[in-house]
């Protein structure tokens, strides 16, 4: 089952380029999308992140970046990111291979690729929402706006 | 099952009949293959059920896959204004492979419209944001990709890109508006 509600979100340490890498922990203080998604190239993913590529001002609306995460290597998230032009970073979880998809139980064993999941996490590194799709079902982003605005919503009751 | 979460209003562009029990909103991108492969499928299926379906557009351009979506959809909402919408929508579709800024002017002088009215209307910022407005409630509904199709307010799952897809579903729609009533 992938991490829910409530749980910390594991920290990592992954190349977003060849010569970059990125911390969860970098992200403190803001709202932190990921979305683990099977491989680059494939159709459907390649609808999910270019959807969220037109989606990134509603998220940065509410102080959220949003982080890809796939095991493929860091050369393969580079020309896949140049050719659909994506403007926010593709994580290589891909040595050891899925650790980072295992620790978020989104780690599909038999085809040694991550689950098409996804976490809302808050500004402290909790998991506020996560929801994981079927495979070949590209989830929208309609699920993740409602999670950050719920998480508005509860922090004014507050 | 997602569901349409702007029901279809005064703003929609809408053809078909009025009174209508059953509407077919799709979210389209003017330069997307797949909403040119529906584009025919949309007007027979408006022919054969005229009485009882009504078809509403509403844009969901994907700009950065496709650069010439967004200024494709102003220059059909700017025909709007001079009440060719349906005309522009139709002329874009049918020209998909040669879509340009200087191609959807040509577009608006073969259709007619006033020059100075379409260039001022074509930039503008109303044209702008009703465009965002689509997108938004579009993004809002779970649309994930383009086309998206919603009948009756319900995402339609089984459309494969055939026209018998489309014509099947609003049968069955009919079909069981018949049964209840």
């Amino acid at each position: 089952m992938i991490l829910q509600k409530g749980s910390p979100a594991p920290d990592f340490d992954l190349h977003a380029t060849p010569d970059q890498k990125l911390k969860l922990s970098d992200f403190r203080g803001k709202r932190v999308i990921l979305a683990f998604y099977p491989a680059d190239w494939s159709p459907v993913c390649s609808d999910q992140m270019a959807l969220y590529n037109e989606t990134l001002k509603y998220f940065h609306k509410s102080n959220a970046d949003i982080l890809g995460i796939s095991v493929d290597s860091k050369w393969c998230h580079m020309a896949f990111s140049q050719s659909r032009k994506l403007h926010f970073p593709l994580l290589s979880d891909f040595e050891p291979k899925g650790e980072i998809s295992k620790k978020y139980g989104a780690f599909n064993e038999l085809e040694g690729e991550s689950l098409r999941a996804l976490f809302v996490i808050d500004e402290k590194g909790i998991i506020q929402w996560s929801y994981l799709s079927p495979d070949g079902i590209n989830p929208g982003a309609d699920g993740i706006l409602d999670a950050l605005e719920e998480m508005v919503t509860s922090k004014n009751k507050t | 099952m997602s569901k349409l979460k702007l029901p279809v209003n005064e703003q929609d562009h809408k053809k078909g009949s009025s009174t209508a029990k059953i509407i077919l909103v799709e979210y389209g991108d003017y330069q997307c293959p797949h909403c040119g492969i529906a584009h025919p499928f949309t007007k027979k299926l408006i022919s054969q059920f005229s009485r009882d379906l009504q078809f509403v557009f509403r844009n969901f351009p994907l700009q950065e896959m496709h650069p010439q979506a967004l200024i494709s959809a102003q220059a059909a909402e700017a025909a709007d204004h001079q009440n060719k919408f349906w005309e522009m929508h139709d002329m874009i579709f049918e020209h998909q492979n040669i879509l340009s800024a200087n191609n959807l002017i040509l577009f608006s002088e073969n259709l007619h419209l006033d020059p100075a009215v379409f260039a001022k209307d074509w930039k503008s910022k109303i044209v702008l944001s009703r465009i965002e407005s689509d997108f938004d409630s579009g993004i809002r509904s779970g649309v994930n990709g383009t086309p998206t199709f919603f009948l009756n307010g319900s995402r339609l799952e089984t459309y494969d890109e055939t026209y018998e897809s489309l014509a099947l579903a609003v049968e069955n729609l009919l079909h069981m508006s018949h049964k209840t009533n």
